[in-house]
């Protein structure tokens, strides 16, 4: 019988320091994994935690990891060579077949920029595959900016505003994401969809902002973060009313998450 | 019974409530029939039996990670009330069925699991399980009746509790009414979050994922999985410190509405709780359930009289 709970080994290949406190981790791996998706990393003695993936190569894939608690500490010390355990994939992923040909917002704070890399990556490499992709993402300061390489590369084919809280740097607005909403021009879409991805009061705000500006709420996607000990399941932390966030989630329309009470 | 017992023991590991030195009764695996304490409901219940409270899921070893395996091929055999043999149906539908995986650690044990029926010649004082449609069960292979082992008499189960709950009528017109109740924040202050409810219900499921070394210089461990409770504060805290619910109203919110009105809704066919009673029973603030169900059942009531509009 299969254990679901048993994770596997893997190599890691490269460890990339985006920040001080954030470091993608790039693991030989060779499953097929769809955006938005996340695996269970861990370190035998220290513990496991869920993890999206926030790029994917030919045999390879990418976690961008913020140091926040006991198991970060722990993978931030791992180096090229190294192994990691995980298990996974998980959740369900963002509907990218449904994004195809249509206009498409991308409202990313801080680390949830890593959950949606991937899919960013993807229109980048395809763009014909939707009408026009709006990048509006935000950082605490210059030193917290993850991924620059691919913010500059994306100012090429994307409509980007990149913003930083307090202050103002070259590429960069000063504010939060919340106030750049009013620019994306949501009357002129003939049919779009906005995904929100970031801590859980940046994803209120910046909902609300979508919606006060006449964003539909079935065209808005948000991904959930939440506590997980299992991912399958049964350790009950994710729930929320009749629903698991590592089985239904971490990706829900606007329409049924806005009567997610947690 | 004791050659009874004696011979069970020979095919099964027999596990019983047994009564322990502090005085507490739980289930424990019985040698002997005078062991047993089946006049008296359990303080906790057997699913401790094939859910221990702690789980070795694997070693790690030289940087490998290994199953342990069950070392003992008997069958397990469990003497029970129908309330708590009722229960092991709903931690089924978690461990077997949610999210369409089966856990590999539940299943090994549970595809063990026998039951003995312990009767109920009547309803202990907080017992609801006729409201909760769970005082009867067929799944048993015996009735304990007067120190023998019984397969050929029909069971007798009780038809009433002195105690009864009327479940809430919650539909998706009065469901946020209901969740954002202020009801709720007279739990803030009244609920401690100690967590003995959840740990005394047959139905609770929930754990948390612990890693331990066997010394400190030591690179070999186990992963381990233990017990959880959503009325713990931490139940929901993710590193960086968010929490979804930091009130103990919430967390009884929480509590509550899985035992009789979310897992309903997922699954169908029964509510979670099966109405044992023990929570209250446990509660060293004496909380109520059924006083908390027809509490709700009264505010659904009243909430669809006024069209879902306040509380």
């Amino acid at each position: 019988m299969k254990n679901a709970l048993m994770p596997k080994p893997h190599r890691i290949i490269n460890v990339e320091h985006e920040t001080n406190a954030e470091y993608t981790f790039r693991v030989e791996c060779g499953d097929k994994v769809e955006h938005g998706q996340f695996y269970v990393l861990s370190i035998p003695k220290i513990g496991e935690a869920p993890i999206s993936v926030s790029s994917k190569g030919e045999g390879y894939l990418e976690f961008t990891i913020r140091k926040v608690g006991r198991l970060t500490e722990g993978i931030f010390g791992l180096n090229a060579g190294d192994t990691v355990f995980m298990r996974g994939p998980y959740g369900n992923a963002f509907p990218v077949n449904d994004f195809m040909h249509k206009d498409l917002i991308v409202i990313a704070g801080g680390t949830g920029l890593a959950a949606v890399r991937s899919m960013l990556e993807h229109f980048y490499e395809n763009p014909r595959e939707v009408n026009s992709l709006t990048l509006i993402t935000g950082f605490r300061n210059p030193d917290s900016v993850l991924f620059r390489e691919d913010l500059e590369k994306f100012r090429d084919k994307f409509r980007t505003i990149y913003c930083l809280d307090n202050t103002e740097a070259e590429g960069f607005k000063k504010g939060f994401v919340t106030e750049y909403i009013k620019d994306v021009p949501f009357s002129t879409f003939s049919d779009y969809n906005a995904v929100i991805v970031g801590p859980p009061e940046m994803i209120n705000l910046s909902v609300k902002e979508c919606l006060k500006n006449g964003a539909d709420e079935s065209r808005i996607w948000v991904s959930l973060e939440r506590k997980m000990s299992c991912s399958v399941g049964k350790c009950g932390h994710c729930k929320i009313g009749c629903i698991y966030v590592c089985r239904e989630g971490p990706v829900f329309n606007y329409a049924q998450a806005k009567n997610l009470i947690d | 019974m004791e050659d009874m017992i004696l011979t069970l023991m020979e095919k099964y590991r027999v596990y019983a409530p047994k009564r322990y030195p502090d005085r507490s009764v739980r289930y424990g695996e019985v040698n002997t029939p005078s062991e047993i304490a089946a006049d008296e409901k359990s303080h906790f219940s057997p699913k401790e039996v094939y859910l221990p409270i702690v789980q070795t899921i694997f070693c790690f070893k030289n940087g490998r990670c290994e199953e342990r395996e069950i070392k003992d091929d008997r069958d397990i055999l469990i003497f029970a009330r129908a309330c708590d043999i009722n229960a092991i149906e709903r931690l089924d539908t978690i461990y077997l069925k949610n999210g369409g995986v089966e856990d590999f650690y539940y299943k090994r044990l549970r595809n063990k699991v026998n039951f003995i029926l312990i009767e109920c010649s009547e309803s202990f004082e907080s017992c609801f399980c006729v409201s909760m449609g769970a005082n009867k069960t067929d799944n048993f292979i015996g009735i304990l009746r007067d120190g023998k082992i019984d397969t050929e008499s029909e069971p007798v189960f009780v038809s009433e509790n002195k105690m009864s709950v009327t479940i809430p009528d919650i539909d998706e017109s009065i469901e946020k009414d209901i969740f954002e109740l202020k009801y709720w924040r007279s739990f803030d202050n009244s609920c401690v979050g100690c967590g003995c409810c959840t740990a005394v219900c047959p139905t609770c499921s929930c754990f948390d994922t612990i890693d331990v070394t066997y010394n400190e210089t030591s690179l070999d461990g186990e992963r381990r999985r233990v017990w959880g409770s959503c009325m713990r504060e931490d139940f929901s805290a993710m590193a960086g410190g968010h929490n979804v619910r930091n009130r103990a109203g919430d967390r009884m919110r929480f509590k509550v509405m899985h035992k009789i009105y979310d897992f309903y809704r997922r699954f169908g066919e029964t509510h979670m709780c099966v109405g044992c009673g023990r929570c209250g029973e446990r509660c060293s603030k004496d909380i109520s359930f059924p006083d908390i169900i027809n509490t709700l059942s009264g505010k659904a009531e009243q909430l669809k009289a006024e069209g879902g509009a306040n509380q």
